[in-house]
């Protein structure tokens, strides 16, 4: 019998490791032979420990499985949810990025080239730079971190930087409330973050990587560094396929800084200093880490240059609505009932995400706000549900998708406590290189407090404080934590002692 | 070289140090290997750090002070993190770590008295789809509630 579980940190956090015992434990007992493949985690964090157990070819879903149920796996009784490809949350996705996570063993170098692994590096290992560059260029593909800047041209930039020495660093600091995707990618597939890497190292001319892994996910760690050595001892890193070109890759673990995900303050971390942002220009394409030209793209862009390559970049660009193409994965969490991650191809409505696919809220009560984008994103409320997921449509309300984190809140939500969490969360993290972001967040909290405290004349100070921060910070934590502050109180004043307008 | 430091301290330091020494930027890799192995980063090993980068003291002070992950002082001997983020408050997040919190009788940072736990606030854990969140150790805890957490608390040691 060959079995599958998720070993995904969420799948463990909800008991995963005791059902895997279980199963040992009972397959000795009746003297049954198995096999326990540990994939990543499909996403539906709702239905975890999924245990999945292939029958003639197709993976039969049980879950939420618990050790006590176990034993029903043996003798049949357990019940099932049908084919795991089948549950609607999964067939309603476009899994380009996330094909491979949940159905592979990370570590399994053999799965991952049987499911399109390395066809994408074998086919980049025949262009020129050049070449490579204009692929990603015509892919669409924008920056997953947060700020959507076009990922071909950020690479044409470094390819034709000066440089004795360039890197590749990859940013998986992943900070953002509400998401987790770098995480499920890294300890899910692994080798496509690698993979991908090292063709963005051949489009540039880059011989070093290094990933910035958030010391938060000591599992992701873990996996990625087996994954690195599989990948060394394969003739995937060092000496490229045989090819005579070098790319080698080393992991940083990070120390607990949300600023670290900020690119210059990333570079400044690995170099061993005080992660304080820099002023750019220059640029890290031009001078990144150590003062040489460098790529750093989040996790999720680097790992869907695979598949990019492996399908052509019509195929990728075939996705999606207007500048936002191809696929986003899409992190649905809060209060939810179906949590977990949905990849799908730019243009969803918001409503159709919260209210279909993440099936409202799991208090079952009315769904208040939602937050997009992390700590420095903007609360929408259900009266801008058909605001379809991509970069230029939320700008338009006022709102950015970031890192494609959606955070569900019902109504029992105290707005003004929120925005004040984001001044305070501004205030603990700030790097405290300038004055807005440094003083700014701190005053925040106060004069919240202040309205808190029925003095509805300190409303004004707060919208004015947001100006000055985001006005004059020098990134965007400073500059768009006035995102969820203001759109808390635009969309609920009364929360903050206002009168709603009569015509929102 | 501070001279009120044990051999096996000073040997001990050393070799955490030098064993970073080929990476570049090896200065956070130093801190963490010496917390790693101590537990906390002691105020011995800061001036043999800047020795042994050719730094200031002052400038290793700097680094360390920057990142909440590093401490010059033992924590207790477990670390309890509990999520304070926008994802697990909208699943009653913040109750949950003010009664754990209240349970232990410490504040945020804060290491009960038997020594046994130190309950540390953390701004995501990548775990918002199955919030609550916490992370005991290196162990991912979801969708758990303050009986559940002080249970497991409970059951540390034993
Ligand atoms: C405060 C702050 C935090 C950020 N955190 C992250 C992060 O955790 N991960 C990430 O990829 N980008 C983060 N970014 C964006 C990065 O600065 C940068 O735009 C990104 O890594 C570039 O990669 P991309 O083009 O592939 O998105 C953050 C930016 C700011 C201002
Ligand atoms: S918000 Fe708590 S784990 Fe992400």
């Amino acid at each position: 019998m060959k079995i599958y579980l998720s070993q995904d940190s969420a799948a463990k956090a909800l008991g995963a490791e005791e059902v895997a015992a279980a199963i040992r434990t009972e397959a000795e007992a009746r003297g049954q032979e198995i096999t326990l493949v540990r994939t990543g985690s499909r996403g539906m964090i709702w239905l975890e420990p999924l245990v999945e157990i292939e029958r003639e070819g197709i993976r039969i879903g049980y879950g939420p499985m618990t050790a006590d149920g176990v034993s029903g796996l043996f003798d049949g009784s357990a019940p099932d949810l049908g084919p795991v490809e089948d549950i609607p949350f999964f067939a309603a996705q476009t899994r380009l990025t996330f094909a491979r996570v949940g159905r592979i063993d990370p570590l399994d170098l053999a799965a991952y080239e049987a499911e399109g692994g390395l066809s994408g590096l074998r086919r980049a290992l025949e262009m020129t730079p050049e070449a490579i560059v204009e692929e990603v260029k015509a892919s669409g593909l924008r920056g997953r971190g947060g700020a959507g800047f076009p990922t071909g041209i950020k690479w044409d930039t470094v390819r034709q930087a000066e440089g004795a020495r360039k890197y590749i660093v990859c940013n998986a600091d992943e900070g953002d409330s509400g998401t987790f995707a770098d995480r499920m990618l890294i300890e899910g597939d692994p080798m496509a973050l690698i993979e991908g890497m090292v063709i963005a190292g051949l489009a540039v001319g880059a011989t070093k990587g290094f990933v910035y892994l958030r010391s938060e996910y000591p599992d992701a760690i873990a996996v990625l560094r087996a994954a690195i050595a599989r990948a060394e001892g394969a003739g995937i890193l060092g000496d490229v396929m045989g090819s005579g070109r070098q790319f080698d890759l080393e992991v940083r673990v990070g120390a607990g800084a949300y600023v670290c995900g900020e690119e210059t303050s990333l570079l400044n971390s690995i170099e061993g200093k005080r992660a304080v942002v820099r002023a750019k220009p220059p640029l890290p394409a031009i001078e990144g880490l150590f003062g040489r030209p460098t790529v750093v793209n989040n996790v999720l862009s680097l790992a869907t240059i695979p598949v990019i390559f492996e399908k052509g970049a019509g195929h990728y660009a075939g996705f999606g609505l207007g500048r936002s193409l191809g696929t986003m994965p899409i992190q649905i969490a809060g209060n939810v009932r179906f949590g977990g991650l949905f990849e799908t191809a730019f243009g969803m409505p918001l409503g159709r995400l919260v209210e279909e696919i993440a099936g409202g809220t799991a208090s079952g009560r009315p769904v208040k706000a939602v937050q997009v984008g992390g700590p420095l994103g903007a609360y929408l409320t259900p009266g801008q549900f058909d605001t379809p997921f991509g970069y230029e449509e939320f700008d338009r309300e006022g709102a950015l998708i970031g890192h494609a984190g959606i955070v569900v809140f019902d109504e029992s939500a105290d707005m003004r406590a929120m925005a004040r969490f984001a001044m305070e969360f501004c205030a603990v993290e700030s790097c405290g290189k300038c004055t807005p972001c440094r003083i700014g967040a701190v005053r925040g909290v106060e004069v919240i407090d202040r309205i808190g405290a029925g003095d509805a004349s300190a409303v004004p100070i707060l919208r004015d404080l947001c100006e000055v921060m985001r006005d004059g910070s020098l990134c965007a934590l400073g500059g768009f934590t006035p995102y969820p502050v203001l759109s808390a109180l635009d969309h609920f004043p009364e929360e903050f002692g206002q009168q709603r307008e009569a015509a929102e | 070289m501070p001279k009120d430091m044990p051999q096996d301290m000073l040997e001990t330091l050393t070799r955490l140090i030098t064993g970073q020494l080929h990476l570049e930027g090896p200065l956070l890799p130093i801190l963490q290997a010496i917390q790693a192995e101590l537990d906390h980063v002691p105020e011995q090993a800061i001036p043999m750090i800047a020795d042994a980068l050719n730094i200031s003291a002052a400038e290793v002070h700097g680094v360390m002070s920057f990142y909440h992950d590093f401490r010059s002082a033992p924590a207790g001997r477990h670390i309890v993190k509990i999520c304070r983020a926008e994802a697990c408050q909208a699943v009653g997040g913040a109750a949950l770590a003010d009664a754990v919190l209240a349970d232990l009788g410490v504040a945020w940072h804060g290491t009960t008295a038997s020594g046994a736990v130190t309950v540390e606030p953390v701004y995501c854990l990548g775990l918002c789809a199955c919030g609550p969140a916490a992370m005991i150790d290196e162990r991912p805890v979801g969708r758990i509630d303050a009986a559940g957490l002080k249970r497991m608390i409970a059951e540390l040691d034993q």
